[in-house]
């Protein structure tokens, strides 16, 4: 499969100089062509932060203090997003890349017709449409998330919590983008509502061939519906490989952790087990391995020397853990770059 | 502590409260520092700025600098005097109209819309020229009682946004009593609003009490910018070419103006979180370069990456 969007060694902070609060730490992350990558972690491990930082959507003081974010147009040549102009943002969001974000059905504003909102979009980005080409596509997209196109006029208040957040995902996809960011779309919804949503995203997904990054707090549902998953902890990616992978035999203590902390429909009955302690002040992050302190399998390099992304065997999956150290040192990319630097 | 040094860290507040703490000064110094009592008549008759008459004299040989220092105090007092009736006023009636509703905030909307139709300025004139010799303090309370109502208005409009707020409903669903959910949950959501209230009202009231003067009604014996550009309108000050009798007078409350407007903008950014981190967006980086805090632009340092 070929990438889309390449994510090398990016760092997010907040703040500046001394009193910088660095959120997303040395972060490589490859998304590929038509698949759905999971991001989980805690509150606090930085997944908002990095889908906001690749966007460049982080609101002040956050920056973004290093690395690159490589896009691979449908044709043309790759190009960093974090060195496009302004205009160049611009055209690049939402036609390239869409972002649903965490609470989105309250973005709609009250006062317009959501028919009014999905055309706005159009009116920006492809001028030359005509208005009624623009309602028709509207119609369309209305269709597509499932609401019956005759809900057009509707102002949002006449639509549930549900529906509302379907509109934005269906405004999300209008200009048919490459990429879907989404970041916690679901988490204001009831379970049956969100398998729905989730549902018709996997289908429009397959229908129209767009890549999604996935973030939630939910590993269970990233299980579900997820090609990989990448886990995030302290700012760090712990550990990335594909969704049945991750969950029949996690590596990584964290991971662990939080696949323990729900429990599966079938199979032997088995201790539900949190992870103990709380997530790590990123001002003042722990020496070696942030997850050290609340690992119970913790051994005497983890407090020294931060272990690095590495690939324990041959397929393919990484893990930053002592306990299960690369195979390989010499031809991963992630480990020569990282080591060099520590 | 830190919240008031923001305030005065605001270049445009901190201007327009040096400015305007230099005309309180000369509120309260004015008649003392005068060179020369602003009514006595002297020999240098409408005579140009020199060493001896700052600002020029008057037809009668009265010292024009003498009178506009003089006549700050009336201007300060009563702009003051009437923009603190007018802001009580319109917080008393716009945040009850707006909190209690129903029969109460009807009487209360009839009664400042009524005032707001009213002609602010003649019905002002009416009420001064009935009263033989309006004190400034008299004309500071018609100004006040005529003026609070466009700011009433609109603080009804606020709270009646507010009180819906979940914060609100949760006080009164906790039993807090509405006198406390006024003045803890509501006015402090409302100072912007109620600042800025006042600071325009005090314009307001400054240019009012200079119109009155201009036309002629005011205390006898006091003296202010109006009477200053009274005297010139009527002794003809353009066509004798003594600009110095009228420009002074006309500079002092341009002056005025802008000193409380800069205070206006600063209190703006002040009470509101949003404006405030919107104010300084440009912010040094640890290598010495700039950067540029945007919404929806984060900034890419492109500071080489260091070993961490």
């Amino acid at each position: 499969m070929d990438p889309i969007l390449e994510i090398r060694h990016l760092d997010v902070d907040y703040g500046l100089g001394d009193r910088a609060v660095r959120a997303v730490r040395d972060v490589s992350l490859t998304l590929h062509r038509g698949e759905v990558l999971g991001l989980a972690g805690e509150s606090g491990s930085g997944k908002s932060t990095l889908a906001y930082g690749l966007t460049r959507l982080l609101a002040p003081p956050g920056v973004i203090s290093g690395g690159q974010v490589i896009y691979h147009p449908a044709s043309g040549e790759p190009y960093d997003v974090l060195s496009l102009s302004d205009n160049g943002l611009r055209q690049f969001r939402w036609a390239e890349t869409a972002i649903v974000f965490q609470g989105a059905m309250n973005s709609l504003n009250p006062v317009h017709k959501i028919s009014t909102q999905l055309t706005d979009v159009l009116k920006a980005h492809e001028p030359s449409m005509s208005e009624h080409t623009r309602q028709a596509r509207a119609r369309e997209m209305l269709k597509l998330v499932g609401i019956s196109p005759d809900r057009m006029d509707a102002y949002p208040h006449q639509l549930s919590g549900g529906m509302r957040q379907r509109v934005m995902i269906g405004m999300a996809l209008i200009l048919q983008p490459q990429v879907v960011i989404m970041d916690e779309p679901t988490t204001a919804l009831d379970v049956v509502m969100q398998r729905q949503i989730l549902g018709q995203l996997i289908e429009l997904r397959e229908r129209l061939g767009f890549s999604v990054i996935f973030i939630t707090h939910d590993l269970s549902l990233l299980v579900e519906f997820s090609n990989r998953i990448a886990i995030m902890y302290g700012g760090r990616i712990v550990e990335e490989a594909p969704a049945a992978t991750l969950y029949r035999d996690a590596l990584h203590p964290y991971s662990k952790g939080l696949l323990s902390s729900f429990p599966a429909l079938r199979g032997p009955r088995r201790e539900l087990a949190g992870i103990p302690g709380s997530p790590p002040d990123l001002a003042a992050m722990p020496a070696g391995c942030s997850f050290h302190p609340r690992c119970p399998r913790a051994f005497e390099p983890c407090s020294v020397t931060i272990p690095v992304l590495g690939r324990p065997d041959a397929t393919g999956r990484t893990v930053a853990c002592w306990l299960h150290p690369s195979a390989d040192a010499a031809d991963s990319p992630g480990v020569s770059v990282a080591s060099g630097e520590h | 502590m830190r919240r008031r040094f923001l305030f005065v860290r605001n270049r445009k507040a901190a201007t327009g409260l040096v400015i305007l703490g230099i005309y309180v000064l000369f509120a309260i110094i004015g008649p003392w520092v005068a060179p020369y009592d602003p009514s006595a008549r002297g020999n240098d008759l409408v005579q140009g700025p020199s060493s001896a008459h700052w600002f020029g004299t008057t037809h009668l040989g009265q010292d024009i600098f003498s009178q506009i220092l003089v006549g700050t105090r009336s201007v300060i007092y009563v702009g003051f005097l009437a923009g603190l009736i007018a802001t009580t006023l319109s917080v008393l009636i716009g945040v009850t109209a707006g909190y209690l509703g129903g029969k109460t905030d009807d009487a209360l909307s009839v009664l400042s819309n009524v005032i707001l139709v009213i002609p602010a300025i003649p019905l002002m004139i009416i009420i001064t020229s009935i009263l033989e010799n309006a004190s400034d303090t008299l004309i500071a309370l018609v100004i006040g009682l005529t003026s609070w109502s466009w700011n009433a208005r609109v603080l009804r409009a606020q709270t009646l946004s507010l009180r819906r707020r979940d914060y609100v409903e949760a006080s009164r669903a906790s039993g807090e009593k509405t006198w406390r959910i006024v003045i803890f949950e509501l006015l402090p959501n409302l100072t912007a609003v109620i600042a800025s209230g006042f600071v325009g009202t005090v314009i307001f009231a400054v240019l009012s009490e200079i119109t009155l003067a201009f036309i002629g009604i005011t205390s006898n014996d006091g003296w202010n910018w109006g009477t200053v550009l009274f005297w010139a309108q009527g002794q003809q000050a353009l066509g004798q070419h003594a600009w110095w009798w009228f420009v002074p007078a006309g500079l002092a409350i341009a002056l005025l103006g802008t000193a409380l407007s800069l205070i206006n903008f600063g209190i703006d950014e002040f009470v509101s979180p949003r404006l405030r981190s919107a104010g300084t967006t440009k912010l040094k980086t640890a290598s010495g370069g700039t950067v540029r805090m945007r919404i929806g632009f984060t900034p890419v340092l492109s500071a080489p990456r260091e070993g961490k």
